[in-house]
């Protein structure tokens, strides 16, 4: 056998003889092959060069970099023909971290700092154990003491204080890791034999997946207060961190519904078989198989996930996206929120863009 | 050896429960009942608290004067009129978006997926930066970016035009428009009466054909009645056809259709976001057909538009279908994010109640109720559809 393995393998298909210039033979093979093939890549070519061409007009050889603070009347010169960067320098610290204290600002920082660890200890396949979860609890309670603050001689910041790019973080990433346990539990009630639960579990998942999370959101900062005693009031934020948990419990049960269904019936009848009860038999037999099912599908839940957290501008919270919008109302500035999203939508694009690649490299190496 | 009889199962009393059944029905008892005291102790809250505020519950606020204007809408409104019809112009401007948006997306969605799949390795990467580009970015900045790109074009003077009779400027877009009244109405059901017969006929062709195996075409009788029977009433009738150009009088444009910036920065912020994630729909779609499909199909000499249409396309819907509705599912729920641009569709005239009466569950319960609906609609329509394509198996 070892024999056979060390026979190197075939080439796959045989290399075409290749004529001349290999830029051409690419060329040729890629974007020439047939004639309207060449008429479609000629003019993809000067579509393509005209929008680079005049972006890079717009936004590198008339684009102002700097000016001096609070001082827009460079940009307002090249207004129309260049971009005006120099919002980014002089706006980066209230986009990024809203109205925390300035001085305080290293804080948030380093939670962020802090989340992005986070995320890439957890995407390490050699390292979902157990511990991850302590982890993950030991992280959460540390960011919390760094943005609240109140011990260990830092200053307590209220939360009303927080904004930008931390409170994306926290909306997504708590959403998760409570929604997370919630969405098993809603998935297990869902295939549960027991009519009462299962059609509670339905009953849950219907109703939020049937209505926008713009209603949920409005629900958590109008009504909330009216289904409390009087007296009784929790701040926005946590609303609508309860919001995006229950919101995110809903799609993550289906994700997980969809794990579950794909774990073979003997895995269930043999663990009976071993006596487990459900609990034991769920934790130590199906759930490990269930999720490894859908990794790709929950990330891929993750991503709409944190892009969704900023809908909380509608309710004025004060996110990554609610900074952003703020900080271009500002007259001075104003003209210029084009620079402004695009810089923010850079943020969350390396976000997401990074969760899918990940997410495509899992696929990938399951072997589908 | 004496054989060893099964014993028979023990008689079960009225109920006469198991360990297994006690410990299922004590997790019943307790979860719903955990349930119910939550939703009691809500509810009681919510009737103190909507008690001390004054506020009466139920939906006779409805016959109340509305007072909120609405730039833009199908119907004709006026803020004196009531709440149920705000709601009403709400729910038209929700489903005006929804539908264009949902047609606009399919189409643009089906073109970029076919093109990631192409030859052209210009085109293929291309469709491949606009799927990850937009996929990637929250549908809310992206609306944010176009509304605010909408509002620097230049004013209705210096409008752009990209064609002779279209007009893009801060107002918005605005096109030619053909007035339709009732006489072109009488035209037009002609037409769809006409696709209703070709549609049966066909049908009765196709079964007939089964019989007997020889092919009938049925294309003469789509001319027929689809496009020359509506031709001759429009030409009996004497109906007229005018377009109508826009015309800039003044600061502002006369005649025509108009796109405002709002609808116009939902609709291509919903298409373009939407569109992105069916092409990958699609794509993977075509590409679940096994290559055998196609050797096949190439084998027996098929010509290639008839290969894709009758062996490709079918095998591939069945993959399709099922994520495309939940595409437009998403695509419906979030047309509710005109809230934040100013465009009224029923989740921002329900806000703006809300803000007014103070009539918060009434207004949710509205939102709520309308969504379920449409996605229940949605459903139904992608369920009948899907259940058409499925594959039949013996």
């Amino acid at each position: 056998m070892t024999v056979i393995a060390d026979i190197p393998d075939a080439p796959r298909a045989a290399r075409r003889p290749q004529m001349g210039n290999p830029v051409l033979y690419w060329l040729r093979t890629n974007l020439f092959s047939s004639i309207p093939n060449g008429i479609l890549s000629v003019v993809l070519l000067a579509i393509l060069a005209k929008g680079i061409f005049s972006f890079v007009q717009w936004g590198i050889a008339n684009a102002v970099w700097l000016t001096p603070a609070n001082d827009s009347s460079a940009c307002r010169a090249v207004r129309g023909l260049g971009a005006c960067w120099a919002i980014i320098p002089e706006k980066y610290r209230f986009i990024l971290f809203g109205t925390y204290p300035f001085d305080e600002q290293w804080r948030p920082a380093l939670s962020v700092v802090l989340f992005i660890a986070l995320f890439c200890l957890s995407s390490r396949r050699a390292l979902w154990r157990r511990e991850l979860v302590y982890l993950w609890i030991a992280a959460l309670a540390l960011i919390s003491v760094l943005m609240w603050g109140g011990v260990f001689g830092l200053s307590f910041v209220s939360q009303d204080r927080w904004g930008g790019l931390p409170v994306t973080l926290i909306l997504a990433t708590f959403g998760l890791a409570f929604g997370f346990p919630l969405g098993i539990l809603v998935a297990l009630g869902r295939r549960s034999k027991l009519p009462a639960i299962r059609s509670l579990s339905v009953l849950y998942v219907e109703l939020i997946r049937g209505v926008p999370l713009v209603s949920l959101l409005f629900m958590a900062s109008v009504m909330f207060p009216l289904f409390m005693p009087s007296g009784f009031n929790i701040d926005k934020l946590l609303r609508a961190q309860v919001a995006i948990i229950l919101f995110a419990g809903a799609y993550l049960a289906e994700v997980i519904r969809g794990g579950l269904q794909a774990v073979p019936r003997g895995q269930y009848e043999a663990a009976d078989a071993l006596g487990l009860s459900y609990w034991r038999k769920h934790r130590l037999i199906v759930l490990p198989q269930a999720i490894r099912h859908v990794i790709p599908p929950l990330v891929n839940t993750f991503i709409a996930f944190f892009k969704d957290t900023s809908l909380v501008l509608i309710i004025g919270i004060f996110d990554l996206l609610t900074t952003a919008k703020t900080a271009i109302i500002d007259p001075a500035w104003q003209q210029f929120s084009v620079e402004v999203y695009i810089f923010v939508a850079a943020i969350y694009f390396v976000f997401c863009f990074a969760m899918s690649r990940y997410s495509r490299g899992l696929e990938a190496s399951s072997g589908r | 050896m004496t054989a060893d009889h099964p014993r028979p199962p023990p008689r079960r009393r009225f109920l006469a429960l198991g360990p297994n059944e006690l410990k299922g029905l004590v997790w019943q008892v307790l979860v719903v009942g955990i349930a119910l005291a939550v939703i009691a102790f809500l509810w009681s809250n919510t009737v103190t608290n909507l008690s001390a505020r004054r506020i009466t519950t139920g939906f006779a606020f409805l016959g109340r004067e509305a007072g909120m204007p609405i730039a833009d809408s199908l119907l004709a409104y006026s803020p004196r009129d009531s709440y149920l019809w705000a709601f009403v112009v709400g729910i038209a401007n929700t489903l005006r978006v929804a539908v264009i948006g949902i047609v606009l997306a399919t189409i643009l969605g089906t073109l970029i997926g076919i093109s990631r799949l192409s030859a052209n390795w210009l085109l293929s990467r291309l469709a491949a930066v606009y799927v990850e580009t937009l996929r990637d970015i929250p549908l809310l900045l992206q609306l944010l970016f176009w509304y605010v790109l909408m509002q620097t074009l230049p004013a209705a003077r210096a409008a752009f035009r990209p064609v002779e009779g279209v007009f893009l400027s801060n107002r918005g877009l605005i096109l030619p428009a053909i007035p339709i009244a009732a006489p072109q109405l009488w035209v037009l059901g002609t037409a769809v009466l006409g696709l209703a017969a070709f549609v049966l006929i066909r049908r009765w062709l196709i079964a007939q054909q089964m019989r007997d195996g020889k092919p009938r075409p049925a294309w003469p009788f789509a001319i027929g009645l689809v496009l020359a029977l509506p031709t001759a009433v429009s030409v009996a009738l004497g109906v007229p056809w005018t377009i109508e150009w826009p015309e800039l009088r003044g600061f502002n444009f006369v005649g025509g259709l108009t796109l405002a910036p709002e609808y116009f920065a939902l609709l291509i912020a919903l298409v373009t976001y939407t569109s992105a994630f069916i092409a990958e729909i699609v794509r993977s779609g075509i590409q679940s057909v096994p290559r055998g499909q196609w050797d096949a199909a190439n084998a027996l000499g098929l010509r290639r538009s008839f290969m894709l249409r009758q062996i490709i396309l079918p095998q591939a819907l069945r993959v399709i279908v099922p994520p495309m509705t939940s595409q437009y599912l998403n695509l419906t729920k979030n047309s509710s994010l005109a809230v934040a641009i100013g465009y009224q569709d029923v989740v921002s005239v329900a806000n703006t109640t809300l803000n007014q009466t103070g009539q918060a569950i009434e207004a949710i319960a509205l939102i709520m109720a309308v969504f379920l609906t449409i996605s229940l609609g949605i459903s139904f329509f992608m369920n009948w559809y899907n259940s058409r394509i499925a594959l039949v198996e013996r």
